[in-house]
């Protein structure tokens, strides 16, 4: 067999092969550099102050608490909408939903390539759906025309988030159903239960792991997208903070945006914008974290055997 | 279910009642309760579909939308002053409003080819040598790398593009812009990495270990194994992992918002300033005034985008599918 | 760890974190007469008076506690296109609203739209600190502009290609920069569009061969040309002097837009904006406050 020239050098495999280590290098190099920098630059304003002060002085003085809070608020809320509708979704297509139905498929595979859809189109759902259109109605519904809801609001926001982020939560429930035995579901009923006791029973506890990992991916999405929120609630400065469903808040992500672009003195806020996208890479990264070491432990205990 | 033979099970003993009709009132109201979240959900996601449709078609049907935004003011050169050569401009906010979608099309497909054409080589060559070459520590180091790339936000990556590429970039190479397609493509390329390097090493492990023993008792060496052998096994897995990569390049909004310049220049050249499809419908969102011609041309690119996206990953997901069956029918 | 695996593990306990958490939201729920004594004041639109509007509010803040005033940027276009669709209650802009939009507000809301006026400003011409160009006229910022002029050699400066900054077209001072030196025209395609004036005014001191325009409150960190309306004028830099008596050829008036006569916590804000505190506050932030009647 006769084979490619460039395959006879003895020593050509070794380079190529070399090459492809040389691409590992350059990404962790990439990496390194990325981090390093930002670290470098941020560890400087980090400081308790910082993290519990609102910002003052075009946000050359002060903290950013209210962006913190502002992010953690609207990542429950996103969260509170998304896990329920989202596991929900999941069970029914997996465990209730007749099994060759063409339908269901087909919502699957609408789930699942939702997820690739551009953020931004969400925010535009956002402002076309939820601020005008809901938000107006509810305004003329209930305040008889004032302005409460019909504006950006934190509500707002997270609704789109947990739009966003529901093929993310829906995909990693179904595969962590799929991973449970159907035997479980057998023996189930097999000692008498009902569907929804087998599901709440076995099932679920089983798939618990997958659901969480699902979550908090979910939300170390919802924590860094900054395109939906910029039009459907996010502030440029309010230091109060979101108590109301319909006030406007201050978010971590949209904070870095704006103060590299819309800032008074760049150059002098820069510190400070170096220390929040500290702040918010260590969020992302605890969260990202968390959900790795979730699921070292199930694929440990599944290893294992229960 | 079948008996095993020994002892019956209960459904040969004793039907199971059917589970519908004698279920208990949690089961029923659980039943309820999961039927109708999951309806509210995917009628959500549906709701999408419907709507950004429904806002882009005055685009199509409208006629007073069309004086200012119809199709062939979209896509074909229009001539802004008498006497001069027709053109393709972007420029809503004028006295005669433009919106020629070609400028927005250059650009989107500039940073896109950039970007990917950074990052195929350097995610696939990552993925081989990490599931073929790597020793085990080497695989601990660039694993929790590519997580952590993956899960830096875009808008910190834009950041970093804008404060300390550009300026290292121009420094180093004297270009005239110093916010172009090429400083965007590159931070757009940290974005894209993750994801094709994910999903080429997905298709790299699941090619099964038999192909490479077999190879390797023929007298390959370690590359040819995985040069001829593994990555031809596993080409439906990588082509998946680019086209994936394509769709995230393609709707990506907040690295090129911030590194690229958003000017909307019709040329080939990458290192020009470039405005996007998702950069300009970030950029003029908080203006639009509901119901006017640029409302529903915003709407029409994000309804593109949409269905491209879509579009993009429905072929990613049946390449994965193929590589899949090809690999079970051949193992 | 653990702990949250068994209390996830028996399905039961979960019951207490869920209505922890639909509690919580109910308390956020109910409108803003519930509870509160003032609803929060949402001002938006341009970015040329976003810092203004910011300084603005966190002092009257701290004078007057339990009243919020939310502040958004984005460009005038934001804050005109929100007032129109009823989203705002205070639209700041930095150029004038036009006929047709007044009339979208008219035909919306019913109510006339009250166009009040509460600072100066100089739209300023930045270019780099090493830029040694000494005047520039208000044809030649046409031409640099609309792309007929492309190199500082052609004003001449030494031989390097312009690369203009400019703003989105949300921008009311991208609207008012095409009104009154491009006459209408439109701008070149190669005008690198920024976000933000601070953005404009970071890119214009990092790079040498540049020029930008914004408020005349943003300018640090670069230089500020002095304009000559043309070739027989004098070049005037913007000042308070200059500004006021319009000597300075881009003087422009910066205003508050509201549906209808300002009401409530809306008028008592605007009224202190109006006031010596405001205005002593405007002046700290590089604007020129109005001239009192």
């Amino acid at each position: 067999m006769r084979s490619h020239w460039l395959a006879r050098t003895k020593y050509t495999g070794g380079v190529l092969q070399g090459l492809t280590a040389f691409a590992c290098l350059i990404i962790i190099a990439i990496v390194a550099i990325i981090i390093g920098n930002i670290v470098l630059h941020g560890m400087g304003k980090l400081s308790w102050e910082f993290l519990s002060q609102p910002p003052r002085d075009h946000f050359t003085k002060g903290g950013i608490f209210p962006a913190i809070f502002g992010t953690a608020a609207l990542v429950i809320l996103m969260t509170v909408a998304v896990i329920p509708l989202g596991v929900a979704t999941a069970v029914y297509m997996h465990e209730y939903a007749p099994k060759r139905s063409r339908l269901v498929n087909l919502v699957r595979l609408a789930i699942q390539n939702l997820a690739g859809v551009p953020a931004i189109v969400f925010g535009l759902f956002g402002v076309g759906f939820f601020i005008e259109f809901v938000g107006r109605g509810l305004d003329r519904g209930l305040y008889g025309g004032s302005l409460v809801y019909g504006q950006p609001a934190i509500i707002w926001s997270a609704l789109t988030m947990a739009l966003l982020t529901l093929p993310t939560v829906v995909v990693a429930t179904e595969e962590a159903l799929r991973a449970i035995p159907t035997n479980y579901r057998e023996v189930a009923y097999s000692l008498g239960a009902t569907r929804w006791q087998m599901i709440s029973r076995v099932v679920l506890p089983q798939a618990a792991g997958g659901i969480l990992t699902g979550g908090i991916l979910a939300v170390s999405r919802g924590s860094g997208e900054v395109a939906p929120v910029m039009f459907t609630g996010a502030a440029y400065s309010l230091p109060e903070l979101p108590v109301r469903l319909h006030n406007q808040f201050m978010e971590l992500g949209y904070h870095v945006y704006v103060m590299s672009t819309q800032a008074f003195d760049v150059e002098a806020t820069k510190p400070a914008l170096y220390s929040t996208v500290l702040v918010l890479l260590m969020l992302t990264f605890l969260l990202n974290f968390t959900a790795i070491m979730i699921r070292a432990r199930i694929r440990k205990k599944l290893r294992n055997g229960r | 279910m079948r008996s095993s033979g020994v002892l019956p099970y209960r459904s040969e003993v004793a039907p199971l009642p059917k589970l519908r009709q004698t279920g208990t009132l949690s089961d029923r109201i659980a039943s309820v309760v999961i039927q109708g979240s999951a309806f509210l959900a995917i009628l959500s996601l549906i709701l999408i579909f419907i709507f950004i449709g429904k806002e882009a078609l005055p685009v199509l049907t409208s006629s007073e939308v069309q004086k200012e935004a119809s199709l062939s003011r979209l896509f074909l050169p229009q001539h802004a002053r008498a006497g001069e050569a027709a053109e393709f401009d972007w420029q809503p906010i004028s006295d005669t409003p433009k919106y020629s979608l070609l400028p927005l099309f250059i650009g989107t497909l500039k940073v896109t080819v950039i970007a990917v054409s950074i990052a195929i080589p350097l995610a696939v060559a990552a993925a081989l040598y990490t599931s073929e070459f790597a020793p085990s520590w080497a695989r601990e180091t660039i694993k929790p790398c590519i997580e952590i790339l993956a899960g830096i936000p875009s808008v910190v990556v834009g950041f970093f593009c804008l404060m300390v590429i550009a300026s290292w970039l121009q420094g180093a190479f004297g270009w005239t812009y110093r916010l172009n397609a090429l400083t965007a493509g590159i931070g757009l390329s940290l974005a894209v990495i993750p994801i094709v390097y994910t999903v080429s090493e997905d298709a790299f492990s699941s090619v099964p270990q038999a192909f490479r023993e077999g190879s390797i008792a023929m007298g390959a060496s370690s590359w040819q194994t995985a040069s001829r052998v593994v990555l031809p096994a596993a080409m439906p897995g990588v082509l998946a992992a680019c086209v994936l990569g394509f769709g995230r390049a393609i709707g990506e909004t907040m690295i090129v918002l911030m590194a690229s310049g958003n000017a909307p220049v019709t040329s080939w050249s990458p290192v020009d300033s470039i405005r996007t499809f998702s950069a300009t419908i970030a950029a003029e969102l908080g203006e639009l005034v509901q119901g006017s011609p640029h409302y529903h041309v915003l709407f029409f690119i994000g309804a593109f985008l949409f269905i491209l996206t879509f579009l993009i990953n429905l072929m990613g997901r049946w390449c994965v599918g193929r590589l899949q069956k090809k690999l079970q029918g051949a193992a | 760890m653990p702990f949250f695996w068994r209390v996830f593990m028996k399905g039961k306990s979960i019951a207490p974190f869920l209505l922890l958490g639909v509690g919580l939201i109910l308390a956020g729920c109910g409108g803003p007469n519930s509870g509160e004594q003032h609803r929060p004041v949402t001002v938006k639109g341009s970015d040329t008076m976003v810092i203004l509007a910011q300084s603005w509010a966190e002092n009257y803040m701290k004078e007057h506690q339990g009243l919020t005033i939310q502040v958004t940027g984005g460009g005038s276009g934001v804050g005109i296109a929100a007032l129109i669709n009823g989203g705002t209650d205070i639209c700041e802009a930095s150029r004038p609203m036009k006929t047709v939009e007044k009339e979208q507000v008219r035909t919306r809301h019913g109510k006339v739209v009250q166009e009040i006026p509460v600072a100066l400003d100089g739209l300023a011409i930045y270019v780099s600190e090493s830029n040694p160009i000494q005047s520039l006229t208000e044809p030649q910022l046409k031409s640099i502009y609309t792309g007929k002029i492309l190199n500082w050699r052609e004003l001449g400066g030494k031989d390097a290609k312009i690369v203009a900054y400019g703003r989105e077209n949300s921008s009311g001072t991208y609207q008012f920069f095409k009104e009154h030196v491009l006459g209408n025209e439109d701008f070149a395609r190669e005008v690198q569009t920024l976000p933000g004036t601070g953005a404009i005014v970071n890119a214009v001191s990092k790079d040498p061969s540049s020029i930008g325009y914004g408020g005349i409150a943003y300018a640090s960190g670069i230089r500020v040309v002095p304009v000559r309306k043309d070739d027989h004028s004098e070049a005037v830099k913007p000042s308070l002097t200059t500004v006021r008596s319009s000597q300075y050829p881009l003087s422009r008036n910066l205003f508050f837009y509201t549906i209808g006569e300002p009401l409530g916590d809306v008028k008592t804000f605007v009224d202190w904006v109006l006031g010596p505190e405001g205005q002593k506050l405007c002046e700290a932030v590089g604007y020129y406050p109005i001239v009192q009647k």
